[in-house]
This record gives structure tokens, sequence and C-alpha cells, in this order.
């Protein structure tokens, strides 16, 4: 056993030190509430974490930080963030992307941040459209999707109403579900609005040096306002009268008491640690994987300008848990390189990421020389997949420039975050307002439904507020 | 404390925790929320301020009673009269 806690009772305890948990931590001892966060694994970040192979630093997941905004926008899910935490604005160091690419078979949508490009660009590809578009975003604009009164229904549905072209359709749907869908095909409408706004009206940023600056900015702030942090250090299990957590029992040998707990751990993960025996099955949990190709140069010397590209190759969008090991139809690219980073300010390599939604079991299953060698023949799959949509972009080249190859799995996805089958996004049942069964317990993070990096940050400080705070 | 100390009170609160809004010219008996950009989570925050630095309460269902610079005012003196006394 290590030292134990400060404390043997808490006003909170958080668990989970990624985005959600340390701006929930953050918020609460801001207002000199007693906090310890733990963390089963070592690194903070969770599912945005980060790593170093042979000296190179990585983003797990991170192609980009939604809700770009420029300085001075108002009312906006970043200035909110960046407001109720007291960071500044300038301690993420965001700079925005270069454009953006929803490319299908014969079709192509741009987009930068800002919607306009993106309505040029469906006028110019569906003519007929672009009215039903055009209402659409209205819709979206009107709809308030933190509304907790209204019913949850199916973006398909809605979209009915606007779009009739089938193929529209899942264009405008495809980067919305790769960056935040943990229902297979769909999305709820809500999480639509949010996710539409998030990527379509607001857009794209990245600090040079990647997730880093976002986790550092907020342990800083963490560290200012006197949060306990205790790191490789999982909660075994969360005792209960069968109303409310009376303790904390942690998986190091100590037992701390808290009036209040927020889990982000996931919705059936934090049940687990209650004491379920059998997470609830709510429907396939979507996984991925993604390569990362390091090589010597720039992707734009190479043919490459774009900062991301959302590619589909089959006659139908299917954004669901794959019968293969991977689905080589549609899947992500991003140049991490291709944000407007400013003069004489680059990252010193190239660097090309991939990514495909991935079958969970396949990759668990596998033995650990068989799981080398079908990384390796995966991995090519995957780059011929995604360079059939970069006409301009010499492979070739960047592969004879190549220096340094990562793939990680929904293995290596359920490694960092124990999120049960590596799900990204979570469970496919969100929960709203984040209680649960216990009185005392609350969610945050992804499976309370907000999404991407920002909204994870948002839903750790509403979820404070609104459990902890405003409840004296 | 006056009223107008009491003012400058929630003034100096206001710019700690939205300080990229320019508080100059203020009108006192306007909502704050239609002068500013602030929403119920930055109103949460003048409310726990005002607690942390100056050990008042304000419970839920007097929320608000902060909704202008003359309201908080009005409500606010008298507690802060009431802590000090």
């Amino acid at each position: 056993m290590g030292s134990p806690p400060k404390r043997s009772h808490y006003d909170a305890v958080v668990i989970g030190c990624g985005m959600a948990g340390l701006a929930a931590a953050i918020r609460l001892a801001m207002f000199d509430r007693s906090v310890l966060v733990v963390e089963s694994h070592n690194a903070p970040g969770g599912l945005n974490s980060f790593y170093a192979l042979q000296g190179r630093k990585f983003d797990v997941g991170l192609h980009a930080v939604t809700n770009f905004v420029p300085p001075g926008a108002r009312g906006t899910p970043l200035g909110k963030l960046l407001r109720q935490l007291r960071i500044p604005r300038e301690a993420l160091d965001l700079s925005e992307q270069v454009s953006s690419r929803i490319a299908f078979p014969g079709v192509d949508l741009r987009f930068r941040n800002g919607f306009r490009e993106l309505a040029e660009s469906v006028a110019a590809a569906f003519p007929e459209e672009i009215d039903g578009f055009t209402r659409l975003r209205d819709h979206v604009a009107a709809y308030d999707p933190f509304d907790a009164g209204l019913e949850v229904r199916s973006t398909r549905s809605v979209l009915q109403a606007f779009i009739r072209s089938p193929l529209l359709t899942d264009m405008i749907l495809c980067p919305l579900l790769y960056y935040g869908s943990a229902r297979e095909n769909d999305i709820d409408f809500d999480q639509f609005v949010i996710l539409w706004r998030s990527i379509f009206e607001e857009g794209f940023g990245r600090p040079l040096e990647g997730v880093r600056v976002v986790i550092r900015a907020l342990l800083d702030r963490a560290r200012a306002t006197g949060v306990e942090r205790r790191m490789k250090c999982g909660v075994r299990h969360l005792h209960s009268d069968g109303s409310r957590i009376t303790a904390v029992e942690l998986e190091d040998g100590y037992t701390v008491t808290a009036d209040r707990i927020i889990s982000t751990a996931g919705a059936p993960e934090t049940a687990l640690l209650c004491g379920e025996t059998a997470a609830p099955e709510a429907g396939p949990r979507l996984s991925f994987v993604e390569t990362i190709t390091v090589f010597d140069g720039q992707p734009k010397n190479f043919g490459a300008e774009e900062t991301i590209i959302f590619f589909n190759a089959a006659p139908t969008f299917a954004y669901e848990r794959p019968a293969d090991p991977v689905d080589l139809r549609s899947g992500v690219i991003c140049f991490p390189n291709n944000y407007e980073y400013g003069a004489e300010r680059q990252l010193e390599e190239g660097f090309f990421r991939v990514t495909a939604l991935a079958n969970y079991a396949y990759w668990k299953g596998l033995d650990e020389a068989t799981y080398r060698s079908e990384k390796e023949a995966w991995y090519r799959r995957m780059q011929s997949a995604a360079t059939a949509f970069l006409p301009g972009f010499d492979w070739a080249g960047v592969e004879a420039k190549r220096r340094f190859v990562d793939m990680f799995t929904p293995r290596t996805v359920e490694k960092f975050t124990r999120h049960l089958d590596g799900a990204v996004y979570g469970s496919p049942v969100k929960t709203r307002d984040g209680t649960t069964a216990f009185g005392n317990l609350f969610l945050a993070g992804t499976d309370q439904g907000f999404l991407g990096i920002t909204g994870a940050m948002l839903s750790g400080i509403s979820m404070a507020n609104r459990h902890v705070l405003a409840g004296g | 404390m006056t009223k107008e100390e009491c003012k400058q009170v929630v003034l100096d609160i206001i710019s700690d925790i939205a300080p990229d809004e320019s508080l100059d010219g203020l009108k006192h008996d306007v909502r704050l929320r239609d002068q500013l950009d602030l929403d119920s989570m930055d109103f949460l925050d003048i409310v726990m301020e005002l607690r942390k630095q100056h050990g008042i309460e304000v419970p839920e269902e007097d929320y608000p009673q902060l909704a202008s610079l003359d309201s908080c005012a009005e409500y606010l003196t008298p507690k802060f009269n009431a802590v000090s006394a």
C-alpha cells in the first residue's frame, strides 16, 4: 500500500482523471469542496490521453478539438468551459484547421470552420437539396439539445423532413457519427444538434503540441485549486446501503467515504463497481482501430494539404460494428500538421492518421503473435483504403520516408480507458441528467451524453454544478 | 456597507468570473443577462463567490433577486450588514 489518502472523508470523490473528471474536480475544488480524483491508469486524459514511443509523443485519439471559435465569440461551449474553469484561452493554444472534406464515391463536400464553405459545397453538389439543407440548419439552430424534457428521436427520421437524397443524408451523417455516435447507423437527434454545431457551425482546432496542452492546463488548474489526485489507483468497489453509496473502496486497499461520487467510468462500468454482476446489454458498443504513420517531411510536400477527410467507398454508409476485423469501407484520415499554427510553427515530422471501425471481439481474442501480425496486415489494407480518397497524395513517397508506425485497436482502447468492449463513445443509451439508482452517485463524461473534448469537460462542469454545488 | 459598495462587490465578482466582459456603462436597473453574456452557470458562480468570499448564502429560490445591479444591492446589502454585524 502507498501513502494513504489525505482524508478519510471527502465532499466528493471523482472516478476517472479524463477531461470530464478533471473538469468536475476543478469546479468543486474552486469552491472549497474537498475532492479526491482516482484514476486506474497512470496517465491522465482518459480517452484523450497521450503516450510516448521511441521518444515520439502521440495523442491517443485526438484529431481535433471541436467547437473551435475565434477569440471573442460569445455564448459558445468553448467560451463557457474556459470561463467556468477560469482557464485563459491562450492556455489551450488552439490553431484552426486548414480545410476538411467528406468524400463519397464521385462526390466531395468541403468545409472549413464556420458554415459558409459547407453550404456552398452542398449547393454545388446537390442544387435540388439546398433549400431543405438551409431549413435543416434553421431547425438545428432553434433546437435546444439540453432540454431534458424532449423525447429521444432518431436523426435519420428527423432528416427525412428536410433532405430527400439518401446520399446527402449519409454524407452529412458520416463525420458526425464518426466523431461521436455510440449508436449504430444513427444518432440521437439532440446529439446530432450538438455535433452539427461543434463541427459544421464552429469547427476544428488543435494545439501544436496536441492534447497534452489541454491536459496540462487542466492539471495546472487542478493543482492550483487543491484537487487531490490518486493515479494508478482505480475503484475496487462502491459500497452501498441500497439507496446511497456509503464507502469507496480503492484498489490500493484504502477506503474513503464521500458525500457525493461523480463517476466518469461509464454507466455499465459504474454499475459493475456497485456490484452488478453483468453489464446491461444496450446494443453493440462501437470501437475503432487507428494507424499512425510518422514520416520525414510535411504532408503538404507530398500533396496532402487538408486537415481531416471523412471517406466512404460503399454505396450506402454503414456505421456499425463490422463482421470483419476492420471495416475498410469507410474511415477518417487526419493530418495533424495541417492546422494554421502560424509562421515558423510546425510539427517536426509528418503525421498521417487513419481511423476505422473495428470488431472488438476479434482483436481481443488474438494471441500475442497473431495480434502483431494482424496489426501489420490491417495496417497495409487501411492505408490503401484511405489513400484511394487522396488523389494527389504521394503515398509511395511517404512510405519511402517513413520513420515509424503505430496502431491501436479496441484492445488498446479498453486497456487505456477500461471502457467495456473498448467502446470509444460509450453506451448507446445516455443518462442525460447524470442520476443513477443511488442518490449520491452521478455520472459524467461519455455516458452522460456530451461529446468530444469540449463536451466531456462541459459534462463534468455541469454535473458538478447541478449535483454538488447547486445542491448546497 | 452601502448599496453602492455592495454593487462594487458584485461587479468585482463578475469581472473575476467573466474577464472577457466589459463592465463599463452597465445600467443598474436593467437585467445583467440583457447587458452581458451571462448564463445560469455564471449566476451560480456569482452565488458561489458570495459564499466563498463573503460568507453570504443565497438560496436557489432567491436567484431571481440577483437579476440587476439594483436588485442585487436591495437584496444583498442587508445580508452583508448582517454578516459584519
